[in-house]
């Protein structure tokens, strides 16, 4: 029996439209999985279906081992961080905190009355979680008063305060800004790692999932298309849409034909790849496997610098592609330029990776 | 430092100032003519003895002696009290209860909420008739349902035992409808998510859920409602014309009632200035209580 989170054919359409098909997934305790996809993919629905907010038309939600699918979302021991955290207005960020507790350890009299040993060891408890978080000294406030970090602290806390078996955060940095979401992402994993729950993640956005998690789940259009580590999706894709949903900027995609020797051929010229299958097929290479010096001629269109690096806009043929060149680099506009292909990703017709090999790195 | 910053010049600040003054004109003169100045004369005259057709005089708090003796008024007071008691409670958590029980309707919430709207909006006077007939000791419906479970119905609205509780009712009736709209209004106001948060931290019930997100961020309607509930239900008076006509033996009059026939029928203008100034006092004070005390318990920050 699998403990932690299982997903099997999950399927949910509202009204005539789909938004889930068939969606498989397993969670094992303290693993962090994000889910990741473009607006819309079906990712939030997912996870509020594992909350239980929503019921599937079809398949299966265990957790723990139980079947859930049909329980209520307080009997899961799910926890959950909304992306407006939800936070209840009325209440201090203690007693904010100190919610899912009194929810599930007093009974309906003793939340009418307040005093007691159940009580004292909730307070107890709420002091516990808040003190890493740095909320301490915020207790008394209500969420009115907090800063949008301060208030997505606090919804962490209140997830996290009862120990639960499954984590799910949906995109709680998107209401943040950019220094602080890079400060938050580090103090979610944190979290995570305490609490050794299974932890679903949605997020739209790609660094986060590449950085945070130990797996990422691509997903496109209601349908699971890839799951594995950072390194996986982003080295190894499975099909055409996850190479060009992962990674910073779009990995470049080039019409391309192998040859009857087995040699991919890109604008009639040879690359260094082999691959068994025959035939038109794509060629997916990455900004930094694009370089400057080799057999195929562009023409350049704008350079953008960054500090660090700098991206180069060209044209190769009728794409526009985009490399990503040392910062020093000069380049003016439709100025000819010679590229060369480094490593690549090579996708047949139906949009699937097909195995190639470079002889040359064998 | 605060000197040698420049000054806006005078004699453009003088042109705002008498723009101002100018653009508020309009608003200042319709309150002073239409309602500063009528309640000030409604005030003075408290302090008379006019009636009509005849100089007022001055005769200090009088009116307010003779009212405190005035076993009319007293009886007055004590109706508008009880009816105030039963109809604003009533119509609160009817309206609530309605609120709630239409927005968790899965089919027919336009239906049911323009039934329940129907008397706020249908006219008082045409509905009472309506309801004489409904209430009528032999021939009404009412009394007729009754006698076939056996029961003799009360004479409702000629009997003093029943006839403000037979109002109260339709008290009630007229305006729990119209709660009932404050609180959807007030309810649709309330995140989805907030509700859905407190599923998830274990509020199973919808009591729970009710407890920890609904009726807090209900609040401020809450307060509005209540308010407007009072001073609706303090203000009782068509019902009573139409229906009662503060009968019988005095068993339905009320304030605005009383104040009505004493400078109507009996032409006390200045007695019944007095009461109107009492029924002022009253309402103020409701406002008072909403602005001053409550408001601050139910708006979080």
């Amino acid at each position: 029996m699998t403990q932690g989170l299982s997903l099997t054919g999950i399927g949910k359409a509202f009204g005539g439209t789909r938004v889930l098909s068939g969606v498989s997934l397993e969670v094992p305790p303290g693993e962090f999985v994000a889910l990741v996809g473009p607006s819309g993919c079906g990712k939030t629905t997912l996870m509020r279906i594992v909350a239980g907010i929503e019921a599937p038309d079809a398949g299966a939600v265990r957790i723990g081992g139980r079947d859930v699918t049909q329980a209520h979302p307080g009997a899961r021991d799910v926890a959950m961080v909304f992306q407006s955290y939800a936070l209840y207005p009325h209440l201090t960020v203690a007693q904010n905190i100190a919610v899912p507790l009194l929810m599930r350890r007093l009974g309906f009299w003793g939340r009418l009355f307040p005093g007691g040993e159940a009580r004292r060891q909730i307070a107890a408890d709420v002091a516990r979680i808040a003190e890493p978080l740095g909320l301490s000294g915020l207790l008394d406030r209500r969420p009115g008063q907090l800063s949008g970090g301060q208030r997505q602290r606090v919804a962490l806390a209140r997830a996290v305060v009862r120990d639960p078996a499954v984590f799910l955060l949906d995109e709680p940095l998107s209401n943040l800004d950019a220094a602080l979401r890079v400060a938050t992402r580090r103090e979610i994993v944190d979290i995570h790692r305490r609490t050794g729950a299974a932890t679903l993640y949605v997020t739209h956005d790609q660094t986060e999932a590449l950085t945070m998690a130990d797996r990422v789940a691509v997903m496109r259009a209601g349908e699971l298309l890839q799951i594995g580590t950072p390194t996986e999706v982003y080295e190894k894709p499975a099909d055409i849409r996850v190479a060009s949903f992962i990674g910073s900027p779009r990995i470049n995609l080039l019409p391309a034909h192998v040859a009857e020797d087995g040699v991919v051929r890109v604008m009639g010229i040879d690359t260094e790849l082999r691959s068994a299958a025959r035939g038109p097929a794509t060629l997916g290479v990455r900004p930094e496997n694009l370089r400057l010096g080799g057999p195929w001629s562009g023409a350049a269109r704008h350079l953008e610098y960054l500090g660090d690096t700098a991206l180069l806009h060209a044209r190769l043929g009728e794409t526009d592609v985009v490399l990503r060149v040392e910062p020093g680099q000069r380049a003016t506009p439709d100025e000819p330029l010679a590229l060369g292909i480094g490593r690549a990703l090579l996708f047949g017709a139906d949009g699937r990776r097909i195995a190639a090999h470079h002889p040359a790195h064998a | 430092m605060a000197g040698a910053l420049p000054r806006i010049t005078p004699p453009m600040r003088r042109g705002e100032h008498l723009a101002g003054w100018l653009l508020t004109l309009p608003a200042a003169i319709a309150f002073i003519a239409l309602l500063l100045v009528p309640t000030l004369a409604a005030i003075t005259l408290a302090f008379t003895d006019y009636e009509l057709g005849l100089s007022p005089t001055w005769i200090g708090l009088e009116n307010f002696w003779e009212l405190w003796g005035d076993r009319g008024f007293r009886q007055s007071f004590r109706n508008t009290v009880l009816y105030v008691a039963i109809v604003a409670p009533a119509s609160v958590l009817g309206g609530l209860g309605l609120a709630l029980l239409i927005e968790s309707a899965a089919r027919g919430r336009m239906l049911f909420r323009a039934v329940f709207f129907l008397p706020v909006v249908s006219l008082t006077v045409a509905m009472a008739s309506a309801w004489q007939y409904l209430l009528h000791p032999t021939i009404g419906p009412v009394n007729a349902a009754l006698r076939a479970l056996g029961i003799a119905g009360p004479a409702w609205l000629s009997s003093s035992d029943t006839v403000l509780l037979s109002l109260a009712f339709i008290g009630v009736w007229e305006s729990v409808g119209f709660n009932m709209v404050l609180f959807m209004a007030g309810l649709t106001a309330i995140p989805r998510e907030l509700r859905e948060a407190a599923a998830v931290d274990g509020a199973r019930t919808a009591w729970d859920r009710f407890r920890l997100v609904t009726w807090p961020l209900l609040g401020p309607t809450t307060l509005f409602v209540v308010t407007i509930s009072l001073i609706r239900s303090v203000r009782v008076f068509d019902t009573v014309a139409v229906l009662t006509r503060g009968g019988p033996n005095k068993a339905s009059e009320t304030l605005l009632y009383t104040m009505y026939t004493e400078g109507f029928t009996f032409l006390r203008l200045g007695y019944s200035a007095a009461i109107t100034l009492i029924f002022l006092v009253i309402v103020l004070g409701l406002m008072l209580l909403q602005t001053r005390v409550l408001d601050r318990r139910v708006h979080y920050g």
